[in-house]
């Protein structure tokens, strides 16, 4: 007979945790080839063009 | 969520937006940071700036193809999918103080559900992409024709804060006040009509519909068919047909307000968190005496 715990575990889905685990290394890749600079710099701008002025 | 993410109040006396080391950090939401008091960075706004100057970053031997705007969105995505657009999003929450107002109230056809993935795909990738000006640079289609956040959030507030840009306003800040009006008054009539037809952000995250990690579970055993999450459902989602639609931003209110007999219950990596006390009410169960 499943004890409660081990029902649990067995409930657990993988996937997510995979999922996210593909994402973090992709982040990782762009804050190594330094991407986090650029994307500081755009961000520190006010684009006028975004909001339609200019 | 709103608050924390357009936590920078300073710009009434800078008259700028915050330029600090926060805005590395990506909003889970649409939030554009050119609004003055942004302190994140919009991951749709970024991922086209990224897409539109890729040319003249691999000139310089700079590898930017996004990968950490997409893998920040991904890692959010992923951990909690479109509950994003149901807790955390400034403009969500715009669109739904709106649907308070008092009118008559009219569905979105579901048709118009797929829209938002043509934004995502066009506005947002293929377009800043690949329609570049002589100099190799594209344009952020969706920050620059669409958005009505953008346009809420920073464009009518930097008009306010710098007068002077009043001056350099034309036709594309007209479209977008267009737009923006637009959605104003569709949100008073429909519930959260940017979230279902526009968003490329809830695009974005409802591709990880069945992968996220936080869900909601259905319990078939449990349900009734008594249809009581139907009218609750702000995105217009028939949870017991649907448990893993596209359009459920896990606002919880078929799980609290609607259903009396457990058949929709939260669940974080599979694991149940609804039917034993946590984050529910108590709910009668069939078959119980009436009070």
């Amino acid at each position: 007979m499943r004890t409660e715990s081990e029902k649990k575990v067995k409930q657990v889905r993988i996937t997510p945790f995979i999922t996210i685990l593909f994402f973090l290394i992709m982040g990782i890749f762009g804050i190594m080839t330094g991407e986090v600079g650029r994307v500081l710099e755009q961000a520190v701008q006010v684009c006028l063009s975004c909001i339609g002025i200019g | 969520m709103a608050l924390l993410v357009n936590g920078s109040w300073s710009f009434s006396y800078t008259r700028t937006i915050y330029q600090g080391p926060l805005k590395v950090v990506c909003s889970p939401g649409l939030n554009c940071y050119s609004c003055p008091a942004a302190t994140t960075y919009c991951p749709i706004g970024s991922l086209q700036q990224l897409m539109a100057g890729i040319r003249i970053a691999l000139e310089n031997g700079q590898n930017f193809f996004g990968l950490y705007v997409i893998g920040t969105m991904g890692v959010l995505g992923g951990a909690f999918g479109r509950l994003i657009c149901g807790w955390a999003c400034p403009f969500g929450l715009i669109q739904e103080l709106l649907y308070k107002i008092p009118s008559k109230k009219f569905s979105i056809p579901q048709k118009l559900n797929y829209v938002k993935y043509g934004f995502l795909l066009f506005f947002v990738i293929l377009l800043p992409l690949t329609v570049v000006d002589d100099f190799g640079y594209g344009e952020l289609w969706f920050c620059k024709y669409v958005c009505p956040a953008g346009t809420l959030e920073a464009g009518l507030p930097m008009l306010v804060l710098q007068p002077a840009l009043s001056q350099t306003i034309g036709l594309v800040f007209y479209n977008k006040l267009t737009i923006l009006i637009g959605f104003i008054i569709w949100s008073i009539l429909a519930s959260r009509p940017f979230c279902r037809t526009a968003c490329p952000l809830g695009a974005f995250y409802a591709l990880f519909k069945k992968l996220k990690l936080v869900k909601l579970r259905f319990s078939a055993e449990n349900c009734t068919k008594c249809e009581a999450c139907h009218p609750v459902c702000p995105m217009g989602v028939k949870f017991n047909e649907s448990p893993d639609d596209a359009e459920c931003i896990s606002c919880l209110k078929c799980m609290n307000q609607a259903c009396k007999f457990d058949a929709i219950t939260l669940e974080i990596a599979g694991i149940p968190f609804g039917s034993q006390g946590g984050l529910r009410m108590h709910r009668p169960k069939p078959g119980d005496a009436a009070t």
